[in-house]
């Protein structure tokens, strides 16, 4: 792995090393509590410069409760880094922020099964490639199936994923297998701006550009049979995830309450090291307004990747009417949830931020869905068009390491400009076609973007999460048909 | 409109996962429209996007930075809810308020083959300088 581009390399001597995947930070200026980096040795040295400072400005924050972490994918974020997790009591002045959350609220990963061999597919591949991306709208400017009005708007932003199984597109077992069951408690859509709403008007059940995709994939290797039999997953069956956010509802709450939050963070007594760091007391009027718009841009989320698997189901009926598609399940890795954890013995209720990172709670943890709760919670890695995306579990070490959280994909290793300097959209869409990999998007500049050389090797900070205990390494996929916004 | 008939002034410059826009100017009024350019170029070619029509906003902020983030955000909110990309800026800023007013068209995929949409202008790297009287630089990263 080669050091990106922007970045000035990680100096190891800033850390004291407790084990080998365990890299602290002690306190010093204005930080409250240490910070944490998992991640093997190649990969710490790997990291920009930035993470260590965006770190060290986490732990500055109020209410900040044990320490500030990065998971092994982290790279430079806006004012978290990206692979973020912290953790804050509101009884103790606690903060909230929106860029802890990040832009596209509640962007995370489902993976269904279809109940097909990868020979069962290999005949139609085209053909469902074809259907997958006339169904499924992806890339700049393309709407959705679904136009709301105002009252199923805000339906939808307080029932998210609920609402769209109502309306016919899925079923109750698919909430089961979501996190939250599907819908987020104590979403307030009152906060939710009527430039928010419009924005999101035509865009339910779209996919989105940038790294969004919707994969058909296989499973190349396992690593865990027990805990892949309790998945239901085997060598060689084919699964299909989705990799999707809030479009751009989320987008636009982000956006708003950042300012918002920028410009009153000094009447709170917050004094901000880094703007972007944009946060309000969690017990504040600003604080409360941002979680209850931002738990309807969790809901938003949940209903679209609801919707959008409504329309692959639809998709298979057409090409393959003999897949079952049945969700394993919806992790999200951009959020701020209130949740119970134990530090010295005590329950108590945190606020956890994850900034590009997974929940990944343990085996026996209520809140994960009965067939799969004594395995621990799958945690859903994405990866690049070219290269493997895994299945993790959720570990009980998890809980005391990092708030029970875990890495949620591999990060650029190459700016943009450069992977459009190094590849043309078409050669790759041909490249990868000769390699069993079907591509189809609106945009060959925005393939050429995304090009699997332009990111960091997944496999390494996979192994990085397992050897941490973040989570455990349960099978490896490779795509063989790819929608790309 | 004065953004068409300067040269342009703008750049790219590189952030991990994202982008980096940037616009200069002999006003900072300009360095603001430069920057838009800059915006509507991260997803398509800017000499493909026609002016036919007309969109006007307004911004305002306790500052220049939060004033750009702001303007930024504002052509991003009309993209996403117009459908629109935009090749021409004109803008006037008074008092902190910026008035401003965008010329494009309908985004026409086999046309412009949009690259990337934009999700909103980040506080990362944000910054508007004036080096002398006439020499103006916004900047900032936007998230896609």
């Amino acid at each position: 792995m080669h050091s990106a581009w922007w970045m000035s390399d990680m100096d190891l001597a800033l850390f004291q090393r407790h084990t080998e995947t365990g890299w602290e930070i002690a306190p010093h200026g204005n930080m409250r509590v240490p910070a944490v980096i998992y991640a093997d040795e190649q990969l710490v040295r790997d990291m920009d410069h930035k993470v260590y400072e965006q770190l060290c400005n986490v732990a500055t924050l109020p209410g900040i409760v044990k320490a500030a972490y990065a998971m092994p994918d982290a790279h430079w974020g806006y004012g978290f880094p990206i692979g973020g997790v912290a953790a804050f009591d509101p009884d103790e002045g606690g903060v909230i922020s929106a860029g802890g959350v990040g832009f596209d609220i509640s962007c995370g990963v489902r993976t269904l099964h279809t109940g097909l061999k990868k020979q069962d597919i290999q005949e139609h591949k085209q053909a469902l490639a074809d259907v997958l991306f006339y169904k499924v709208p992806a890339g700049v400017g393309s709407t959705g199936p679904i136009h709301l009005n105002e009252t199923q708007m805000t339906e939808m932003l307080c029932h998210g994923a609920r609402w769209a199984v109502k309306q016919g597109y899925g079923t109750e077992e698919d909430l089961t297998r979501t996190e939250e069951n599907g819908c987020m408690r104590g979403a307030i859509p009152d906060y939710v701006s009527e430039r928010a709403r419009k924005r999101q008007r035509n865009e339910m059940g779209t996919l989105g550009s940038g790294n969004h995709y919707l994969e058909v994939q296989y499973i190349t290797d396992i690593y865990d049979e027990q805990i892949a039999n309790s998945y239901g997953l085997q060598a060689g069956d084919v699964v299909i995830s989705i990799h999707c956010g809030s479009r751009g509802l989320g987008h636009q709450i982000g956006t708003e309450f950042l300012k918002e939050m920028a410009v009153s963070a000094a009447s709170y007594g917050i004094s901000l090291p880094d703007r972007e760091l944009a946060c309000a007391p969690i017990n504040s009027d600003i604080g409360q307004k941002y979680l209850g718009a931002m738990r309807s841009g969790i809901n938003c989320a949940l209903a679209n990747r609801q919707i959008i698997t409504h329309l692959t189901r639809e998709a298979f009926a057409q090409v393959l009417p003999q897949a079952e598609l049945r969700l394993l399940y919806d992790v999200s890795h951009n959020t701020c949830k209130l949740e119970s954890h134990e530090l010295d013995g005590i329950s108590r209720k945190l606020f956890i931020h994850r900034k590009g990172a997974t929940r990944a709670y343990g085996p026996g943890h209520s809140e994960i869905p009965e067939a799969l709760r004594a395995t621990g919670q799958p945690v859903l890695i994405g990866g690049s068009m070219g290269t493997g995306s895994y299945i993790l579990a959720g570990t009980k070490e998890s809980e005391q390491q990092a708030f029970s959280s875990a890495c949620h994909g591999a990060g650029r290793a190459m700016s943009r400009h450069k992977a459009t300097k190094k590849w043309r959209g078409r050669a790759l869409v041909d490249e990868l076609a000769s390699r069993g990999i079907l591509i189809r998007s609106p945009s060959m500049r925005g393939v050429a973007e995304e090009a699997p050389g332009a990111y960091k090797d997944v496999s390494e900070v996979v192994d990085a999460a397992d050897k941490a205990g973040l989570a455990r390494k349960v099978a490896r996929l490779e795509p063989l048909v790819v929608i790309k916004g | 409109m004065r953004g068409m008939q300067k040269p342009s002034r703008w750049e790219h410059f590189e952030h991990g996962a994202d982008i980096g826009v940037r616009g200069y100017g002999d006003s900072l009024e300009e360095a603001f429209e430069q920057i838009g350019l800059a915006l509507t170029a991260v997803i398509t070619d800017l000499n493909k996007v026609e002016c036919e029509q007309t969109v006007t906003v307004q911004c305002d902020a306790p500052d220049d930075e939060l004033l750009l983030a702001d303007w930024l955000n504002a052509i991003i909110y009309e993209m996403a809810i117009r459908s629109m990309l935009f090749s021409r800026f004109q803008v006037s800023i008074k008092n902190h308020v910026l008035q401003g007013t965008l010329c494009g068209e309908i985004v026409d995929i086999q046309k412009h083959n949009p690259a990337v949409e934009i999700k909103g202008a980040t506080y990362t790297a944000l910054q508007v300088t004036c080096k002398q009287q006439d020499n103006w630089c916004a900047q900032c990263v936007v998230d896609v």
